[in-house]
């Protein structure tokens, strides 16, 4: 944090510190677009069809929104200075629970969805209570529930795929709203109230202060216990809400993989947003920009050919490059790289 | 490795008398010490299976279980839980027991070695089922056990012959790169496809085997350039082809019309998309090797030798078949 402070006053534009997070991974992320817009034939061709927007990049938008909603409580968690692995197992029990409950007849809707995020929510509260009241390292006390929660998501379908059609909870990851899929609107929607609640009122503040010093945050008055705990509750959540999308796509309940590796996906949007594992500040506009830069590569290897061997190589150097230009150290290398002249 | 091949040659001796003496009665073994003698005359089988993680893999447990009991073998079953170190800890176990057999279907390729030299050298015989695994001595195992993935590529592509006349625009859906039957599924296909110029592979993307990626994979193929040319569509396995049928729909493509479908396993998914007329033909990958294992444990206790390679059955199923076949479908 120090050192951007530093760095804004030697270049003399006094630029917030969220926007000046925020460009690194927009432009790559523009970059990138620009890229496809030249060489990348239809990415950019958008189409009104059945009453929806259709193309590549409203794709984007849709497969890359689990991930989105994932990134929104892995960067309140990873700026308490944790971080959540179990996300996508939790997926994996919440699109467990939803799909072993719309078939059961009779059930209510809003019950399924209730017992679906509710379940996510438990094991958010399991995560909070190993991190923040038994001061567990947060990587051993997720990695807990990242390996057995997929073996609970087995045992609630069974081992098997459960496949449902009822219209509403296929509508939850299929439907449009507003010309848009709907997992978007559940992004937009989780992202203003992430926004508000954090950044109008002391919480995101006092996030802020536990991950960047929870001492001195202790002694200020502010219960880092509680603070934390409710961090990995609200990431339960946003995991629960992905589960569903996820589990609503495929109209099936595939324990083994919804979610899979989607942690990572996760922790590796928020980096690229801005926001540093040790904690502190954090950015969730810069976190939806990061996953949807990671699902904007994904689509670009499907649309232009490039081998499924090699597909995470060119992945691979963009998230590097941006990772490093988020580095003030490499930054300043850099420049001084660029001002050195031989003599 | 002179005591080991004694304690080969001991234990097939053994097989034979008591095969001879029309019983299969087996009380001692020679080969790791002096080992307790057993008071059952069961032949006991300890089979270490991969995990419950899809629905094919459970009707493989089943088939193997339920011939198990039918044949009267005691099966020591242990689920790996897909992770290779419960595997070799359960060979272990099966070894400290002093099972007849080991049976395993090998998580991954590599790193068995060390456990199946210590399965030799106390002189129990070892069956690879479905999956083979990457040794330099294949001494160390007495057969393999299971499904030809390279055939199955090639009588997807046979039935693509067939279905086009040779002449198609193909987007493959490939398997997890790296894996064994994405490997030999690609290259049975390509195999066939070689002879046929007007077969074309004008897009192939990993989905993974999941539908999740299969869908998300087929959509964006749907809106590449290329995307209005695909006349047909081979998928890895089942799955994927189910999750590119959603793709297509969403996108206003008739599958199974617009866009013809082959892919491989034959679960019940694929079975209810032919019956729905969505998918054109599913190549089985059986999973029914339950009378296969026991035949070998059986010619194994009387001193048979195996074959290095069992390959099961497999057969190839269209849409007209599929109400029929769909009654008598296990998994």
């Amino acid at each position: 944090m120090k050192l951007d402070y530093a760095e804004a006053g030697s270049v003399g534009r006094p630029m917030p510190d969220w926007l000046v997070k925020l460009i690194w991974p927009v432009a790559a992320l523009g970059l990138l677009l620009a890229f496809n817009l030249a060489f990348t034939s239809l990415f950019f061709r958008l189409e009104w069809r059945d009453g929806h927007l259709y193309g590549s990049l409203i794709d984007v938008l849709n497969r890359g929104s689990p991930v989105m909603l994932l990134a929104l409580g892995m960067t309140l968690v990873i700026a308490t200075g944790g971080v959540d692995l179990s996300v996508g197992a939790v997926m994996a029990i919440s699109g467990a629970v939803a799909a072993q409950m719309i078939n059961v007849p009779g059930m209510p809707f809003g019950l399924v969805i209730a017992g679906a995020l509710a379940v996510s929510v438990l094991a958010g509260v399991w995560n909070g209570l190993l991190v923040g009241i038994f001061k567990i390292q947060p990587i051993v006390a997720t990695l807990i529930l990242m390996v057995a929660g997929r073996g609970v998501a087995q045992l609630i379908t069974g081992g098997q795929y459960t496949t449902f059609t009822d219209a509403k909870l296929v509508y939850v990851g299929n439907g449009h709203l507003f010309g848009l899929p709907f997992p978007v609107t559940i992004v937009f929607v989780m992202l203003v109230v992430t926004g508000l609640l954090t950044r109008k009122t002391a919480l995101g503040l006092f996030v802020e202060s536990v991950g960047d010093n929870e001492k001195a945050t202790h002694y200020a008055g502010i219960s880092s216990r509680a603070v934390k705990f409710m961090a990995y509750v609200f990431a339960g959540l946003c995991a629960g809400l992905a589960g569903l999308v996820a589990v609503s796509n495929i109209k099936c309940a595939d324990s083994n993989h919804a979610g899979l590796f989607l942690e990572l996906d996760a922790i590796l949007a928020v980096v690229v947003g801005g926001t540093a594992l040790t904690g502190g500040r954090f950015y969730l506009l810069g976190s939806i920009v990061g996953a949807l830069l990671i699902q904007t590569l994904t689509t670009t290897m499907y649309m232009r050919n490039v081998s499924p061997e090699i597909a995470p190589v060119p992945k691979a150097i963009v998230i590097v490059a941006v990772c490093l230009l988020q580095s003030p150290v490499f930054r300043n290398q850099m420049r001084r790289i660029a001002k050195w002249r031989p003599a | 490795m002179k005591r080991n091949i004694g304690g080969w040659v001991m234990v097939g001796l053994v097989a034979v008398c008591c095969g001879m003496m029309g019983s299969c009665k087996k009380e001692t073994k020679s080969g790791g010490g002096a080992p307790p003698p057993r008071q059952a005359q069961k032949i006991v089988v300890g089979f270490s299976q991969i995990g419950a993680e899809s629905g094919w893999r459970t009707a493989n447990t089943e088939s193997i279980k339920g011939e198990a009991a039918k044949r009267g073998i005691d099966l020591q079953f242990s689920d790996a839980q897909s992770k290779q170190e419960n595997q070799i800890k359960a060979i272990r176990s099966f070894i400290a027991q002093d099972v007849d057999v080991i049976a395993f279907s090998p998580v991954v390729t590599t790193g068995w070695q060390e456990v199946l030299q210590e399965a030799k050298q106390a002189g129990i015989p070892v069956i690879l089922s479905d999956r083979a695994v990457d040794v330099t001595d294949d001494s160390l195992y007495v057969t393999f056990i299971g499904s030809d993935f390279i055939e199955e590529g090639r009588l997807a592509a046979n039935w693509v012959v067939k279905a086009t006349g040779g002449k198609a625009n193909i987007a493959e859906l490939v398997g997890t790169p790296g894996s064994a039957p994405a490997n030999d599924r690609a290259t049975g296909f390509r195999e066939v496809m070689a002879k046929y110029p007007e077969m074309k592979i004008i897009k192939t993307q990993s989905g993974d085997f999941t539908r999740t990626k299969g869908k998300e994979v087929m959509e964006a193929f749907l809106k590449s350039p290329e995307g209005k040319q695909i006349n047909l569509l081979y998928a890895h396995n089942d799955d994927m082809a189910i999750g590119a049928i959603q793709a297509m729909e969403a996108a206003g493509v008739k599958p199974g019309v617009d866009i013809k479908i082959v892919s491989i396993d034959g679960v019940k998914g694929a079975f209810e998309a032919m019956v729905a007329g969505k998918l054109n033909c599913t190549v089985e990958c059986n999973p029914l090797i339950g009378p296969a294992l026991f035949d070998a444990v059986e010619k194994l206790m009387k001193g048979e030798t195996l074959p290095k390679r069992t390959v099961i059955e497999e057969s190839v199923y269209e849409q007209s078949q599929a109400a029929e076949a769909i009654k008598t479908r296990a998994y």
